[in-house]
């Protein structure tokens, strides 16, 4: 694999291994900036009634919004056959960044460009804690898109790899019944039925036991195998160094390094320590 | 390991003109309307099924479970017909007999509007998660959010025939055309719900507006008692008025299903050209609320 020189500049950052004919782009980032607008968050009286009412008769209109610039001017290359891992302290854009080449937040300047729909690894939100797993199954497989036909099919398996059913029959029973780590594994077995092109992940692989994340480990690598380009968030090295070839550094919404796994986390764990 | 980066053809394109090359598209950029049509369709199974999974989710706790689906809207007629039926004299002439499945059917076609808005002001405000979490077309919510409540509706028609029976309104031609009436208005109700999706996600504060808008509007629609009868005998309002304002959508759907299931419910009631005025409502509403919606698709799930 070669190795740029200057991590950091986009061009030379990204030869994947093979030839010159494998070199792919799946996922093109150009000088990507998010703003996140923030309800209630005013400096003063934070959402008190005397407060509101006071920014009404002062004509204080703008003051209720506060505006969080979440990734600044982000730009990199992704290519066909690449795992790249995301590091970065606390609220550094991490997520935000994963977000908008997903298409689900609106970029504020800049462009992201991909090849067919990116996908989060991440069905939590569509999932109803009072329908049972059966149903749950459905719901996550036809939100993430899936057909029924699809869901149908891999129905079994779902089950299968959370071990739900390890402990007599839960899938029948409600989710809000499910202990936390229960229902940790079947939200990541749903999420992890359907085939991605573009695949991203989100911390993903802290949940359920250690019999589940050594499942759930080989399930993700096969995902990669099968994904075009796997993108992953973690806080934990040890998960970037496994799956990972290439790591964008983020820090307060900008992109500090790019470039082998490697050297990016040697810098940043020099930079932690300080 | 440690080879020096190749040249590589594409090294001196822009960003852009890299992505044509692959053919990369802008994520999240907003599709054209024929577009946006064709991924909402292919989206239908999780519209319908994210419906009924909100319908079933919603009662699920409570010990009577499903049976509130019509317990609901029962004693919500029931206060009305206390209030309005026995205290006020809302009745405008009319017999118990008549009354009875008059306000009930008002009651249950008036709430499948006024819960499709409510639920469709919240409908991307209240599921931002969602939204930031996955990729679908966003209209699949509020066109789900209508279609629970027609379910809902369709649960409560079961309650509407007992009551109709049970006072001697036997099924007659007309019944047949209540799918017709309930389509119009479903498309009627999601249009607007999408509109109020846009415009609750924009501003939150709306959806605490929203309760007196809607009472405002049911009031104004004759729900609980026969409009020409409260406006022009008893408040002394002019005859136009009345007719203009029993030309409003929510009155016009609700007086043709009064219309078609208790057959002498008087026509006088109803405005001219009523089958035409309930097919533009639906039409009207229907498309530019779906138009209203996809304009913003890109910039929902922001702030």
């Amino acid at each position: 694999m070669a190795v740029a020189e200057h991590p950091t500049s986009r061009t030379e950052a990204d030869a994947p291994d093979g030839g010159d004919e494998a070199r792919v782009p799946t996922v093109i980032a150009d000088d990507l900036h998010i703003v996140y607008r923030v309800q209630g968050g005013g400096s003063r009286g934070k959402g008190s009634g005397s407060a509101a009412l006071n920014r009404i008769v002062r004509r204080e209109r703008k003051n209720r919004v506060r505006e969080v610039h979440a990734v600044r001017g982000v730009s990199f290359t992704a290519y066909r056959g690449q795992a790249i891992g995301l590091i970065g302290s606390n609220g550094s854009g991490k997520s935000t960044l994963l977000k908008a080449i997903a298409g689900v937040l609106p970029a504020h300047s800049g462009k992201v460009y991909t090849n067919g729909q990116p996908s989060l690894l991440g069905v939590n939100a569509a999932l109803m804690n009072d329908l049972t797993g059966e149903r749950n199954v459905m719901l996550g497989g036809l939100a993430m898109g899936m057909t029924r036909e699809q869901i149908r099919e891999r129905y079994q398996s779902i089950v299968d790899f959370s071990g739900i059913n390890e402990k007599g029959d839960f899938i029948t029973l409600p989710m809000r019944t499910y202990s936390s780590g229960m229902a940790a594994r079947l939200r990541f077995s749903i999420a992890a039925a359907k085939d991605h092109e573009v695949l991203m992940i989100d911390e993903a692989l802290a949940t359920g036991d250690l019999r589940f994340r050594k499942r759930s480990e080989a399930r993700l690598r096969e995902l990669r195998k099968e994904a075009g380009t796997v993108f992953l968030v973690s806080h934990t090295n040890k998960s970037i160094r496994d799956t990972c070839d290439r790591v964008l550094w983020l820090e307060k919404g900008e992109l500090v390094m790019d470039g082998p796994t490697d050297e990016v986390l040697k810098a940043y764990q020099e930079f932690a320590k300080r | 390991m440690g080879a020096p980066p190749k040249r590589h053809p594409d090294d001196g394109l822009s960003p852009a003109e890299l992505a044509a090359k692959y053919g990369l598209s802008v994520s999240g950029a907003r599709p054209g309307l024929p577009e946006y049509v064709r991924q909402l369709w292919a989206r239908r199974h999780f519209i319908l099924t994210f419906s009924r999974a909100k319908l079933t989710a919603q009662y699920s706790r409570a010990k009577l479970g499903q049976l509130w689906q019509v317990l609901t809207p029962l004693l919500n007629a029931a206060v009305f017909f206390f209030i309005f039926g026995i205290l006020l004299g809302g009745r405008g002439g009319m017999e118990m007999g008549e009354y009875i499945p008059f306000l009930v059917t008002g009651v249950f076609v008036w709430t499948f509007t006024q819960q499709s808005v409510m639920s469709g002001v919240r409908s991307i405000s209240g599921n931002l998660g969602l939204v930031r979490a996955l990729h679908f077309p966003r209209a699949s919510l509020p066109i789900s959010f209508s279609l629970q409540q027609l379910q809902q509706l369709l649960y409560s028609m079961i309650v509407m025939a007992a009551f109709l029976l049970g006072f001697g309104f036997y099924p007659r031609w007309t019944w047949f055309l209540v799918p017709v009436i309930l389509t119009l208005q479903y498309v009627f109700n999601a249009g607007l719900a999408m509109v109020f999706a846009r415009l609750g996600s924009d501003s939150p504060d709306l959806a605490q507006v929203m309760p007196f808008i809607l009472r405002t509007w049911m009031y104004a629609s004759g729900v609980m008692f026969p409009l020409h009868h409260m406006l022009v005998d008893r408040a002394d309002a002019p005859q136009w008025a009345a007719d203009l304002i029993a030309m409003n959508p929510a009155a016009v759907y609700m007086d043709l299903m009064r219309y078609v299931l208790m057959g002498d419910y008087t026509t006088n009631n109803m405005p001219p050209n009523v089958w035409l005025l309930a097919l533009g409502w639906a039409a009207v509403i229907g498309v530019f609320g779906f138009v209203f919606f996809w304009k913003a698709e890109e910039r929902y799930g922001r702030g």
